[in-house]
C-alpha cells in the first residue's frame, strides 16, 4: 500500500486518502474540432501504460481534493517524486534508463 | 500424444507410474516460423492449438518469458460464464463456454470445469433492472439464465445473508446454471499439450526483446535467444501488451493494473455455487480443494509488480463477511495479485494491426480466464485469414477511432 | 492416561499449579498453564492427530512452530465460536478447551478412508485428476461431487460470529519482526537511541529460540537475559512491545501488517476486549529478524507419528517439560541438532543412536554427545521407518550422499521416535512479500532475502547466521543502523554486548532428500509436503512429465499450496526437483511467499468495518420523520431514500396510485435532501458551466435556474440537474444523488488540470441543506400559509428562485418541476430540515398534502419523459439518442466536454438507440423494466434486439400503463409496433410513441 507526498499538503499520507487518475500530463487538445478521429481517440484513449517509470495523476481525494503529479515505478512502486500541477518532472524514464 | 485414462492410470501405476510420457517437449528454436505467438499463457497456448488443428498451420511458436501460464492464468479465480451484456460480448464469451463444455475430453485432459452455476446478487432497484436486462439480453442471445427472487437466492446459498437487516439487503440475483469454475493452471497444460502434440514449439525461458518489421510489415521476433524469423506474430501479453506494443512504436487504448485474488485455508464442502455481487465487491466460490477463492477489485495504478495494495484486501474481506457473516473466523491463507490490462471499455481487443502481420489479442481485463478457448479460437482464425472472425470483428481496436465501443461497464462495474 | 510424557519441572515456562482441562477427539485430557495444545497432546502421550488429505495416512505432530502441517485442528465449542484449522503447536492450551481432527472417518485412529489411500495410493500419482474422470463429460459434476466430500481441512462456524475486531495504526521508526535474540538486541539497541520503536512476535512471549535453549549468556540461562532485556523494554515510552502477535504482510513503502491474538488464550466468548486486532504499522525504517526454520530430511515413511524435527523435540523437552517419546533416532547432517540428543539424553530416556549422514565431525556437541555415551553412527541415514500409528524402527543404511545411493545393507533400530535435522531455512517470507526475489547461499544451503527497494534491514538467523554470539551483536548493531536511517542516534551502539560462547561446529552437509536402497519412485513413500501428501516420487514424475519450473512443479504436485504455505518443505522439494533435472537449486529457482506468513482471521482483517459500519449510511434531517411514518427505503449510493410510504396494510402499487393521484390531483412532498448540491463561485464560474454542460449558460441571469446536462469527453451523458444563478458569479448546481461526488470530482479535474487560470471555486453543500419539494396544484396555497414573500405566478415564474423565510426559516425557494406539477423546492439550512417539514405538513393538512418516495418520483417524472441518469441512460447514450438536442448549445465558442466525440462515425449512424415512449398494447399490462425489444416478432433464438425498456410502470393518473425505452433508430419509428419477449414465454406488443406522456405542453408546472 502507497504512502504518499501530497505537493500541496506537504505531508506524507496513506493510499487511502488519494484516488488515481491515470497518466499525466496528457493536454486536452486545443481545437478538438480540428482534430482527425484518429488523433481524437489517441487523446481519450491511447496510453502509454509504461512497465517502470510512470508520471500519473493522482487526487488527494479525501484531504485537500487538489490533483498532482507523480513519478512513479510501475514495478517496483518506488515513488521518485510527487509534484504540483503545471510542474515538470524531474526525473524522466531517459534520465532513469528504460526498465 | 500419449493417451489419458483411468484405464492408463492404472497400467501406470503397475509400473510406479515410471513410464509416464513428457506432456510437452523443450524444443531448441528453430530459425523461422510461420507463426510467432508471444506469450504462453491460456490464451497464446490455445490461439497456437487452434491454429494447428483448424487452419493446419503447425510451424508455431510460442514464446514465454517464464513458464508456460504462469501469468494470469495462474492468478485468476477461475469463474466461467457468458452471461454479458452487449450482444458483442456474450457472442464471444458463448462461443468461449460452449467450447469449454467439451473441452477436457477434446484435450485429453481433464480442465475440471465444474458447471456449478454462477450468481449475481443485486442489492439495490437499479441492480435488478440491470439484471432483468442483462438476463433478458442472454436469453434472447441463446444463453441460459434466470431472475432469481431473494427467497429463491436464499434456498440456493442458505449461508448467504439474505436479511432486510444487511447493509445492502439482497433483492434478488441472475443465475447462470451452465457458468462455474474450472482448474486453471490445467486449461494452460491442456493446450499446451495439445498444441505440442500437434508440433507447436513451446519455447519457455524465452523473451521477446524486439519486433523486426521491413516495409511496415513484420519480420520476425528478437529473443533471450537469438531473433526468429516469422511470417506473422501474434502478441497475447495480457498486462504486458503495452510493452510488446511499445517495440513497434505502438500505443494500445490499455492500462495495466494489479488485480488481486485471494484463498482461505480449506474448509469442508459450505459453497457449491460461485456468488459475486458488484455492489457489494465481493465474489467468492468455493474449489474442490476446499479453498474459499475470493476476488478483489482492481487496484486504480498501474502496476505490473504483481502484487496490490492491502486496503484493497481488507475490503474484500469486508465484503465477503458482509455476504457470509459466518465466515468471519475463517482465516485468509494467501493473497496474491496478477497484471490485467484493462480496456476504457472493459472488452477486449483482438485485431489485426497497421503493421502487417502483427496482431494483438489484449485487453481481457477481469474477464481473460472464461474467455480463454472461445478468444484462442477466434484469434486463431483472424490470424490465419488476416480477416478478423465475425466474433472478433467488433473487438477490432478500430472501435476507439470510430466510437463503437461495447460499454460492458453497465454489466460489471467491479472486477467479474 | 496421565501425562505420561511431561518430565520432572524444570521450564519457567510451565506453570505446574495451573491445571487446565481439556478434550481432544471427544476425550479429556490435562495440561498445564503455558502448553500449547500439541505440547499438552504430546504430555499426554497421544500420537496420531489428524489424517493426511489424499492417502489418509495417519500424521503425528511434526514440527512446535507455525511450519506444522499435521496438528491442523477444529476448535471451539459451539457453531459460532468454532475456529477451522488452526495448528496446535501455536494455539495456547486454555481450560475447557475443546479440540478435533480435522480429518478421519470415523476417526483418526480407525480411518476407513485409509484404506482406499493403500488400494488407491499408488493410482493417485500428482495429477492423477487431470488424467482421469473425463468420461462421459456428463459425469464430472458427479466425480467432482464425490471428490468434493473429501475436501478441506476443518469446518466453517455456521453461526455469525460473537466477537468483534478493531484494528491501531501506528508510525514509528523502527519496526522489528522477531523477538528472539536478534530482534530483542535490535530493539533495545533503536530504543536507546531515542527511536519510537515496535517489536512484535507470533509467539505468546518473547524471547524465541532462546526460550528453549541452554546456552548461556553473561553467565545465565538465555531465558534470563530475556526477561531482563524485555523488562528493560517495557519501562520505555518510545518501545511497543507487541507479543502474541504476527506480521502476516510485509507491503510497500513500509507497511507492515500485525495480527494480535488479544483473547485467544483466554478462551471462547472473552467478549469484555475485541478477539484480534490488526496493528498496520508505516515504520520508517524495517528490521526483519525472523530467525530459521529448520528443514526435516526426506526419508521412507517420514511421515510415520514420531518423525519429527529435531528442534521441535528440544523445544518440548526444554520449554514444555514434554519428552515426546522413549528411544530416540536423530538423524542429522549438523552438529547443532546434537543438541536434541544431548536434551533427550538429559531428561533421562534412551537414545538409541545418532545418524549423522556427514563422513565425520569432531565439533564440540559432537564431543559432548560421545562423552554422554550416546551412539553416534557417521555416514548413515535413516533411510526407512516402520510403524503405522507410531514408529516401530528405523533402517539404518550407509550412504553416499554426492551420487546418491545407499552404499551397503541397511540394520533395523528399534525406537519410536525419530527426529531430523536437514540444516536451517531462513524465514524469507515477508521480505518476499514487497517483490524482493531472494537469493541463494552456498554456505547455508539456504535462501536469504535479496535486493529490495524497501527500507528494510535484517540481522540473525534470516541472514544465515546461526552463532548466538553473532546473532546478538548483529541484533545490536541492526538496531543502532536502522534507528540512524530513521534519523536517531550515530549508527552504533554504545553498549557492552552480552557475552556467550558458541559451541565450535564443523561443517554441515547440503543434504535433502535421503537416498533409498530403491528407486525413488519405488521406495516407500518420502514425503516432502506433508499436508498435501507431496512424495519425493510425484516431484521426480511432475519433471518426468515435463513440468521443470519450480512453479509448475507445484502446482502440478500442490507442494507448497498447504496451510503452512511450504514453510516445512518447499526448500526440500526444490532441492528434489534440481537434483532429477540435474541443476543447482538457484537455478531451479524459488517460489515466492505471499502474504499471509500465517493464516490471518477473515473478521481482523474486516476489522470494524462490518455490519452497519460496512458502508456508512447517509440520512437526512427528516429521516426519523420518515422512520415515524412507516416508510419503506430504498438504497440510493450510500443514502437512504423513502422509497414509498405505505398505510398500514397497504400495498405498494396502491401506496403508489394514492401517492401520484393526490400530487397531481392536491399536493405532494418529496423530500430531496439527498441530490447533490455543489456552491460553484468566482469570475469565471459561467465560463465553466459553459465548458462542462452542453447548454450554454452565458445569458442565465441571477434568479434564474436552468437544466443542464453533463457529458464525458467520449460525448456520452454522465450527469444531470438544475443549476441556479444565485449572484452574478455564483452558481448551485444540482447533481444526481449517486453521482454528487463523482461530479465535484469531474468539476474539479478539468479545473485544476486544464483550465487553472478559470478563476472559480466548488464546495459541496450537498449537506448543508435540506430540501423538500411540494408539487402539485395545491402546492402554491400550502406554500403560501408559511412563506413572507408573494410566491404568486406573477412574482415567481417557473425556472425562478427566490429568498424567502419559510416557517420562519431563511430558505431558498426554486420553482423548478420534476413532476410536471407547480413544484416549489424549499431549501432551508439542514438543522432547520425537521421544523420546516412539519411546518409544511402542517399547513398542508388541509389540502391532504401527501409524502410521496422516489418510486412515485420515478412514476411523475416517467410521465413527463424527464430521464433518469443511470436507469434510463448507461453510458452509451448522447443527449442527440435522448432527443435532447435542445440541451445542446448550438453556438457555444468553447468546444464544451464531449462534443468532439458526436462527429464520430458510430455518433452519426442513424440506428442508434434513441429514447421513446413504449405504450403497451394492453393498457394494463406494465412492461418489465430490463424487457427487451425486437421488430420482428417471429424470430429463432439468437433474435436481433433493438433496444430494452428503461423504465416502466402504471400510471393512475392517465388510466395505462406506459414505458420509456431505448430502440434503434426510435425517434423515426413512432407509431410503429414492437415486441418484447418477455422470459415467461410470452410476447407482447407495444408502440413506439413521444416519451412525453402527460401535459405534452408543459402547462401545469407553469400556472
Amino acid at each position: 500500500m502507497l504512502h504518499i507526498h501530497c505537493p500541496y499538503c506537504e505531508e506524507m499520507r496513506e493510499e487511502e486518502e488519494f484516488s488515481p487518475a491515470g497518466q499525466a500530463h496528457i493536454q486536452r487538445p486545443l481545437n478538438p474540432e480540428e482534430l482527425s478521429d484518429e488523433q481524437w481517440a489517441r487523446y481519450l484513449f491511447f496510453r502509454k501504460n509504461p512497465r517502470g517509470l510512470h508520471h500519473e495523476l493522482w487526487l488527494h481525494a479525501h484531504g485537500c481534493r487538489k490533483y498532482f503529479n507523480m513519478t512513479r515505478n510501475s514495478v517496483t512502486y518506488q515513488i521518485m517524486e510527487t509534484y504540483k500541477m503545471g510542474a515538470k518532472p524531474s526525473i524522466t524514464a531517459s534520465e532513469e534508463g528504460q526498465s | 500424444m500419449q493417451q489419458y485414462s483411468g484405464f492408463g492410470l492404472l497400467k501406470h501405476s503397475l509400473s510406479y507410474h515410471e513410464n509416464w510420457q513428457r506432456v510437452w517437449s523443450n524444443p531448441t528454436p528453430k530459425k523461422h516460423y510461420d507463426v510467432v505467438i508471444i506469450g504462453g499463457g491460456g490464451h497464446g497456448l490455445a490461439t497456437a492449438y487452434y491454429l494447428a488443428k483448424e487452419h493446419g498451420i503447425t510451424n508455431i511458436a510460442v514464446i514465454e518469458k517464464g513458464y508456460l501460464g504462469g501469468g494470469n492464468t495462474a492468478r485468476n479465480t477461475t469463474i466461467v460464464r457468458s452471461n454479458y451484456l452487449w450482444d458483442e460480448a456474450s457472442h464471444l464469451y458463448e462461443h468461449s463456454l460452449k467450447l469449454w463444455e467439451g473441452l477436457a475430453q477434446e484435450l485429453n485432459y481433464n480442465l475440471m470445469f465444474s458447471q456449478r452455476g454462477v450468481l449475481n446478487l443485486g442489492h439495490t432497484l437499479q441492480d435488478m433492472r440491470d439484471i432483468e436486462r442483462r438476463v433478458n439480453a442472454n436469453r434472447l442471445n441463446g444463453i441460459d439464465g434466470e431472475v432469481l427472487t431473494t427467497a429463491q437466492v436464499q434456498e440456493m446459498v442458505p449461508i448467504l445473508d439474505c436479511s432486510k437487516g444487511a447493509r445492502y439487503p439482497v433483492m434478488g440475483a441472475s443465475w447462470q446454471a451452465r457458468a462455474g469454475t474450472a482448474r486453471h493452471d490445467a486449461v494452460a497444460w491442456g493446450y499446451a499439450r495439445a498444441a505440442d502434440a500437434l508440433g507447436v514449439d513451446l519455447l519457455q525461458q524465452t523473451e521477446v526483446t524486439g519486433i523486426r518489421r521491413k516495409d511496415g510489415a513484420v519480420e520476425g521476433v528478437e529473443t533471450t535467444r537469438g531473433f526468429i524469423s516469422a511470417g506473422k506474430v501474434a502478441c497475447v501479453a495480457a498486462g504486458n501488451s503495452s510493452v510488446i506494443a511499445k517495440m513497434v512504436g505502438m500505443e494500445l487504448p490499455l492500462e495495466s493494473h494489479p488485480l488481486q485474488a485471494m484463498v482461505s485455508e480449506p474448509l469442508k464442502p459450505i459453497l457449491d455455487t460461485v456468488v459475486m455481487s458488484n455492489h457489494v465487491h465481493g465474489y467468492v466460490s468455493q474449489s474442490d480443494k476446499g479453498d474459499l477463492v475470493i476476488g478483489a477489485g482492481i487496484d486504480g495504478y498501474v502496476g505490473y509488480g504483481q502484487r496490490g495494495s492491502f486496503n484493497v484486501v481488507e475490503h474484500t474481506i469486508a465484503a465477503i463477511i458482509e455476504m457470509f457473516p459466518i465466515f468471519s473466523r475463517v482465516r485468509l491463507n494467501r493473497a496474491w495479485g496478477g497484471i490485467v490490462d484493462t480496456c476504457p471499455d472493459a472488452c477486449p481487443i483482438i485485431s489485426k494491426t497497421h503493421i502487417k502481420g502483427l496482431y494483438f489479442n489484449c485487453g481481457w481485463g477481469t474477464g481473460g480466464f472464461k474467455a480463454t478457448p472461445g478468444a484462442g479460437h477466434v484469434f486463431a482464425h483472424t490470424i490465419a485469414h488476416d480477416d478478423p472472425h465475425p466474433l472478433a470483428k467488433p473487438f477490432s481496436i478500430d472501435r476507439f477511432t470510430s466510437g463503437e465501443l461495447i460499454d460492458e461497464h453497465g454489466a460489471a462495474g467491479v472486477a467479474h | 492416561m496421565s501425562q505420561v510424557n511431561r518430565i520432572a519441572a524444570s521450564s519457567k515456562r510451565i506453570n505446574r499449579n495451573r491445571t487446565l482441562t481439556f478434550t481432544f477427539n471427544g476425550k479429556e485430557y490435562q495440561g498445564f498453564e503455558g502448553d500449547t495444545v500439541a505440547s499438552a497432546l504430546l504430555a499426554n502421550g497421544v500420537d496420531v492427530v489428524g489424517r493426511s488429505f489424499k492417502y489418509s495416512r495417519p500424521r503425528g505432530i511434526i514440527t512446535s512452530d507455525s511450519q506444522e502441517p499435521n496438528a491442523i485442528f477444529q476448535i471451539g465449542s459451539t457453531q459460532a465460536t468454532t475456529i477451522p484449522n488452526p495448528r496446535a503447536t501455536q494455539t495456547d492450551l486454555y481450560h475447557g478447551l475443546a479440540a478435533s481432527s480435522t480429518n478421519g472417518w470415523p476417526n483418526v485412529d480407525f480411518d476407513l478412508m485409509s484404506t482406499v489411500g493403500k488400494l488407491g495410493g499408488s493410482m493417485m500419482p500428482p495429477g492423477f485428476y487431470y488424467k482421469t474422470f473425463m468420461f462421459p463429460q456428463s459425469l464430472w459434476m458427479s466425480y467432482e461431487h464425490l471428490i468434493r466430500k473429501g475436501a478441506g481441512l476443518g469446518s466453517s462456524p455456521q453461526q455469525a460470529d460473537p466477537d468483534s475486531y478493531d484494528k491501531m495504526h501506528h508510525h514509528c521508526d523502527v519496526m522489528i519482526v522477531g523477538a528472539g535474540p536478534a530482534g530483542l538486541a535490535a530493539a533495545l539497541s533503536a530504543a536507546q537511541t531515542g527511536a519510537r520503536v515496535i517489536i512484535s512476535d507470533e509467539q505468546n512471549e518473547f524471547g524465541g529460540s532462546l526460550l528453549c535453549s541452554k546456552q548461556q549468556i553473561d553467565g545465565e540461562l538465555p531465558s534470563q537475559w530475556v526477561e531482563k532485556t524485555v523488562a528493560q523494554l517495557a519501562t520505555m515510552d518510545n518501545v511497543l512491545l507487541l507479543p502474541r502477535s504476527t506480521v502476516f504482510g510485509y507491503y510497500d513503502h513500509n507497511l507492515v501488517g500485525i495480527n494480535e491474538r488479544r483473547t485467544d488464550h483466554l478462551g471462547e466468548n472473552q467478549l469484555q476486549s475485541t478477539r484480534q486486532r490488526v496493528h498496520k504499522v508505516r515504520a520508517k525504517q524495517v528490521i526483519l529478524a525472523t530467525g530459521a526454520h529448520e528443514r526435516p530430511l526426506v526419508y521412507g515413511n517420514n511421515d510415520v507419528p514420531g518423525c519429527m524435527l529435531a528442534n521441535a523435540v528440544s523445544t518440548y523437552i526444554n520449554r514444555y517439560d514434554v519428552v515426546p517419546g522413549n528411544q530416540l533416532v536423530l538423524m542429522t547432517t549438523n552438529d547443532n541438532a546434537y543438541k536434541t540428543a544431548i536434551d533427550w539424553h538429559q531428561a533421562g530416556r534412551k537414545v538409541v543412536t545418532i545418524v549423522d549422514t556427514r563422513e565425520s565431525s569432531n565439533g564440540e556437541l559432537v564431543k559432548k554427545a560421545k562423552k554422554l555415551g550416546i551412539n553416534v553412527i557417521f555416514g548413515h541415514a535413516v533411510i526407512e521407518v516402520s510403524g503405522s500409528k507410531r514408529v516401530k524402527g528405523v533402517d539404518i543404511a550407509p550412504i553416499n550422499a554426492v551420487n546418491h545411493s545407499v552404499t551397503g545393507a541397511a540394520k533395523h533400530f528399534p525406537c519410536d521416535t525419530v527426529a531430523s535435522s536437514g540444516g536451517w531455512s531462513p524465514v524469507i517470507h515477508l521480505s518476499s512479500h514487497t517483490g524482493s526475489r531472494p537469493v541463494w547461499n552456498e554456505d547455508i544451503a539456504g535462501f536469504v532475502p535479496g535486493e529490495t527497494v524497501q527500507q528494510q534491514h535484517i540481522c540473525g538467523g534470516l541472514e544465515g547466521v546461526y552463532d548466538l554470539s553473532k546473532v546478538i551483536s548483529a541484533g545490536f548493531t541492526t538496531g543502532a543502523v536502522a534507528a540512524q536511517a530513521a534519523g536517531k542516534g550515530e549508527g552504533s551502539y554504545a553498549g557492552t554486548l552480552p557475552q556467550t560462547s558458541d559451541p565450535q561446529e564443523d561443517a554441515s552437509m547440503a543434504l535433502f532428500h535421503v537416498p533409498h536402497s530403491k528407486k525413488t519412485s519405488r521406495a516407500p513413500k518420502q514425503f516432502v509436503d506433508y499436508q498435501n501428501d507431496v512424495t519425493a516420487a510425484g516431484i521426480e514424475l511432475a519433471n518426468r512429465e515435463g513440468f521443470e519450473s519450480i512453479e509448475h512443479v507445484k502446482r502440478y504436485t500442490a507442494l507448497g499450496f498447504g496451510t503452512d504455505q511450504g514453510k516445512l518443505g518447499n526448500i526440500n522439494g526444490m532441492a528434489i526437483t534440481a537434483k532429477s533435472l540435474g541443476k543447482t537449486i538457484p537455478e531451479t529457482g524459488t517460489t515466492i511467499f505471499r502474504p499471509m506468513y500465517t493464516p490471518t482471521t477473515f473478521g481482523a482483517l474486516a476489522g470494524a468495518d462490518v455490519k452497519h459500519l460496512f458502508d456508512p449510511a447517509r440520512f437526512s434531517a427528516m429521516h426519523k420523520w420518515h422512520l415515524d411514518n412507516g416508510a419503506e427505503f430504498e438504497d440510493v449510493g450510500q443514502w437512504k431514500r423513502p422509497w414509498y410510504f405505505p398505510k398500514p396494510g397497504e400495498a405498494m402499487q396502491d401506496a403508489l396510485e394514492r401517492e401520484c393521484l393526490a400530487t397531481r390531483n392536491s399536493v405532494g412532498i418529496l423530500d430531496a435532501s439527498t441530490l447533490g448540491k455543489i456552491d460553484i463561485q468566482g469570475k469565471d464560474a459561467r465560463e465553466f458551466l459553459n465548458r462542462v454542460y452542453t447548454n450554454p449558460w452565458s445569458k442565465l441571469a441571477v434568479g434564474k435556474c436552468r437544466y443542464g446536462v453533463m457529458c464525458k469527453e467520449d460525448g456520452m451523458v454522465f450527469d444531470d440537474g438544475v443549476t441556479a444563478c444565485l449572484e452574478e458569479n455564483r452558481f448551485i448546481m444540482t447533481t444526481t444523488t449517486g453521482g454528487a461526488a463523482g461530479v465535484l470530482q469531474w468539476l474539479e479535474l478539468w479545473h485544476q488540470t486544464e483550465w487553472p487560470e478559470l478563476e472559480v471555486y466548488f464546495s459541496t453543500v450537498t449537506d448543508h441543506w435540506s430540501t423538500m419539494t411540494i408539487s402539485g396544484p395545491n402546492s402554491r396555497k400550502v406554500l403560501e400559509k408559511i412563506c413572507d414573500v408573494d410566491v404568486s405566478n406573477d412574482n415567481f415564474k417557473y425556472m425562478d428562485w427566490i429568498e424567502a423565510k419559510v416557517a420562519g426559516v431563511k430558505a431558498r425557494i426554486f420553482r423548478i418541476s420534476f413532476t410536471g406539477e407547480l413544484s416549489f423546492e424549499i431549501n432551508v439550512q439542514a438543522n432547520y430540515g425537521m421544523h420546516t417539514w412539519q411546518a409544511v405538513m402542517a399547513a398542508g393538512e388541509e389540502f391532504d398534502i401527501t409524502p410521496y418516495g422516489t418510486e412515485t418520483m420515478h412514476i411523475l417524472r416517467a410521465e413527463k419523459g424527464f430521464i433518469i441518469v443511470g436507469q434510463d441512460t448507461d453510458g452509451s447514450v448522447t443527449p442527440q439518442d435522448l432527443d435532447m438536442d435542445w440541451v445542446v448549445g448550438k453556438k457555444k465558442e468553447f468546444s464544451f466536454i464531449g462534443k468532439r466525440s458526436w462527429t464520430r462515425y458510430d455518433n452519426k449512424r442513424d440506428d442508434r438507440k434513441q429514447m421513446v415512449g413504449l405504450k403497451p398494447k394492453d393498457p394494463n399490462f406494465v412492461l418489465p423494466e430490463g424487457a427487451q425489444i425486437v421488430f420482428e416478432k417471429n424470430q429463432s433464438i439468437p433474435m436481433t434486439m433493438v433496444g430494452h425498456v428503461t423504465s416502466s410502470y402504471y400510471s393512475a393518473c392517465m388510466g395505462y400503463s406506459f414505458a420509456l425505452a431505448v430502440v434503434k433508430g426510435g425517434i423515426s419509428r413512432k407509431g410503429q409496433s414492437v415486441f418484447l419477449p418477455l422470459s415467461d414465454g410470452t410476447t407482447v406488443e407495444a408502440e413506439i410513441c413521444s416519451p412525453v406522456f402527460y401535459d405534452p405542453k408543459g402547462d401545469r408546472q407553469n400556472v
